[in-house]
């Protein structure tokens, strides 16, 4: 990726989300670019054994699976650098997958772009700049549903519902507002094309607690409404405590995999995570 | 002391000039601004751009001009003006599939884009030359006054007269309608807020399902309406020379860095603020202190500023100011 003379920093600054090529495949030969539909048992999404990183560099997962069930929160923690936001990468098709698979709804979606992605119902939250400033709050959501070519405004009262602060602000540039709303409007947007899985790459980063909690609230509310959610956390033990599933993540392999409540119980996991 | 006169000779010479310029070179800086805020570069290219348009246009007006069609009192050029764009636009789209696009595709920086637009400048540069020649055409025809500054002396009964050529008029309402277009495209309508998603921040916008190559079409599209329109309004208005067009580039990108690269309401503000300095700063302004001081107050020299000669150093002086102090621009574009 250095490489490239004439490579140049634009948009949010993470090259992967524009993979043009889609996850390269070094394993089997298979045919370029489609869905395939497998087994129809197993969790609704699932990065399975996934091996591989950025580019052509080297491997940052080891073997690492990541699922989540339809309507569920699974959260993926660990140690800094222990591949958290990779992994859910991964799953997004933003890596050069060298082993494993991934697959939604019991498709095997490895080789599909992000952009691809999305069409099938996947939502992705970046971390930063995940909105556009200089458009309003309205606008925002009305390019979250680009690809649709229906009736949007049923799913923008939804989503003025579940962030009714947004309904008050539609007209203001998104940029101006405080950084719990603009995470409001990043999902927002996501929540736009009606996903089935909702992919949040640490919502509460650099907001207050209070803001977190309610965002948290929020989050739960939007898997009710039946969207799986899979989410990368710093706040391990918040997180813990509403997710359904946790990864704890160290080095780019599974380190312990259990539900939330479990994990927390755990005295491993609380020594050498949670602080005790 | 004669406000009136003063008044009338100042708006005669300057005011209404300034004006019409400055609609010409905002609609310019409208099509680099475009560019800068969806392509990232900055279009070296543009000035030419203009020329091709205009050069394409004259074409079809010496065409229908020999089959006898006119739209008199209008000038014919009017007529000829969308195939010019057409063409114009066709080219555009050829330099990109051709050109552009490898270097985007490679996620190219800036600057090598803009030296490679200084390589699609130098190409074009010939290529008018080529077809019709490097010297000066005049191609305006119909009613050459809207009101001439006889007429106007004869119903005013002033000293001083006031004209507004037909192609001053044509060119501020023409830009008005283009502006009031292009912006309407850009706030309303899905293509429009598109472009201006992806003019945000791209990757939100490729995971948003816009499509990127879209996007890039159809403003090459717009910018070659914009060039070929600035470029036409410019022509009539004054004439063609395809080495003017050229250094047209300097007030033009001046226009845009001063409101703000990638704001197009800072382009047009832009446009008029040079365009202003420019005429203002160049005027002789004996006339108009002749009629407000006192008879033997009168100043003896042309109290002209600066020559015509040195017209683009008042660009040049602007663009410098507005880089050291504030160089987002007065619309907070883009850093320059």
């Amino acid at each position: 990726m250095s490489g490239n003379p004439y490579q140049d920093d634009r948009g949010n600054k993470d090259r992967t989300i524009t993979n043009t090529g889609g996850s390269e495949w070094t394993g089997a030969v298979r045919s370029g670019g489609r869905a395939e539909r497998v087994n129809g048992d197993g969790p609704f999404l699932i990065g399975d054994g996934m091996t591989g990183g950025y580019g052509t560099g080297a491997n940052i997962l080891q073997d690492c699976t990541i699922s989540v069930e339809r309507g569920e929160i699974a959260v993926i923690v660990g140690p800094n650098g222990a591949g958290k936001s990779t992994a859910m990468k991964a799953v997004f098709g933003m890596l050069t997958l060298r082993g494993g698979a991934v697959r939604l709804n019991g498709e095997d979606i490895t080789r599909l772009t992000p952009q691809a992605r999305v069409a099938r119902g996947m939502a992705f939250v970046p971390q930063t700049n995940n909105i556009f400033t200089s458009m309003t709050v309205e606008e925002n959501l009305e390019m979250g549903a680009f690809l649709r070519r229906d009736d949007i405004s049923a799913t923008i009262a939804e989503v003025y519902d579940l962030f009714p602060v947004l309904r008050d602000k539609r007209r203001q540039p998104a940029g101006e507002l405080s950084g719990g709303q603009r995470q409001q409007v990043a999902v927002g947007r996501a929540l736009m094309t009606r996903p089935g899985v909702l992919m949040l790459d640490e919502p509460t980063a650099g907001v207050s607690p209070i803001v977190m909690d309610e965002l948290f609230d929020r989050i739960i509310e939007v898997a009710r409404t039946g969207i799986s959610i899979l989410m990368v956390e710093q706040n391990a033990r918040q997180a813990l405590e509403i997710a359904d599933k946790g990864f704890v993540l160290v080095q780019g392999a599974n380190a312990y995999t259990d539900t939330g409540k479990a994990l927390l119980a755990d005295p491993d996991v609380r020594r050498t995570f949670l602080g005790g | 002391m004669d406000f009136l006169n003063a008044f009338v000779a100042l708006a005669n010479f300057v005011l209404i000039p300034a004006t019409a310029y400055g609609a010409q070179l905002a609609l310019g800086a409208l099509g680099v601004t475009l560019i800068y805020g969806i392509l990232r570069f900055s279009n070296f290219a543009h000035g030419d751009t203009m020329a091709f348009g205009t050069m394409v246009t004259i074409l079809f007006t010496w065409w229908f001009q020999s089959m006898g069609l006119s739209l008199d009192p209008l000038p014919t050029a009017l007529a000829a003006l969308p195939f010019g764009i057409v063409v114009t636009a066709l080219l555009l789209l050829g330099t990109d599939r051709i050109v552009y696009r490898f270097y985007r595709e490679q996620k190219a920086k800036p600057v090598i884009l803009v030296i490679v637009s200084m390589g699609v400048m130098f190409i074009l540069n010939g290529l008018v030359r080529f077809i019709i020649g490097p010297d000066e055409q005049r191609f305006a025809d119909g009613e050459r006054f809207l009101i001439s500054a006889r007429d106007f002396k004869e119903i005013t009964g002033l000293e001083e007269g006031l004209a507004i050529r037909t192609t001053q008029g044509i060119t501020i309402i023409t830009a008005v309608i283009v502006v009031a277009l292009l912006f309407w495209f850009l706030k309303s309508t899905r293509t429009g807020k598109s472009m201006r998603a992806f003019s945000d921040n791209e990757d939100l916008a490729l995971l948003s399902g816009i499509n990127p190559e879209r996007v890039v079409a159809i403003t090459w599209v717009i910018v070659a309406a914009l060039a070929t329109i600035a470029g036409v309004l410019y022509g009539l208005d004054k004439s063609f020379k395809p080495f003017t067009y050229f250094q047209l580039l300097l007030p033009i990108f001046a226009a845009a860095i001063v409101g703000g690269l990638g704001s197009p309401l800072g382009a047009i503000a832009g446009g008029f603020l040079i365009a202003f300095s420019e005429v203002s700063v160049t005027y002789a302004y004996k006339k108009v202190l002749g009629y407000l001081l006192p008879e033997n107050m009168e100043p003896e020299g042309l109290v002209q500023l600066l020559s015509t000669d040195y017209k683009f150093a008042v660009s040049f002086v602007i663009l410098i100011i507005v880089l050291l102090f504030r160089p987002t621009g007065l619309f907070r574009g883009k850093t320059a």
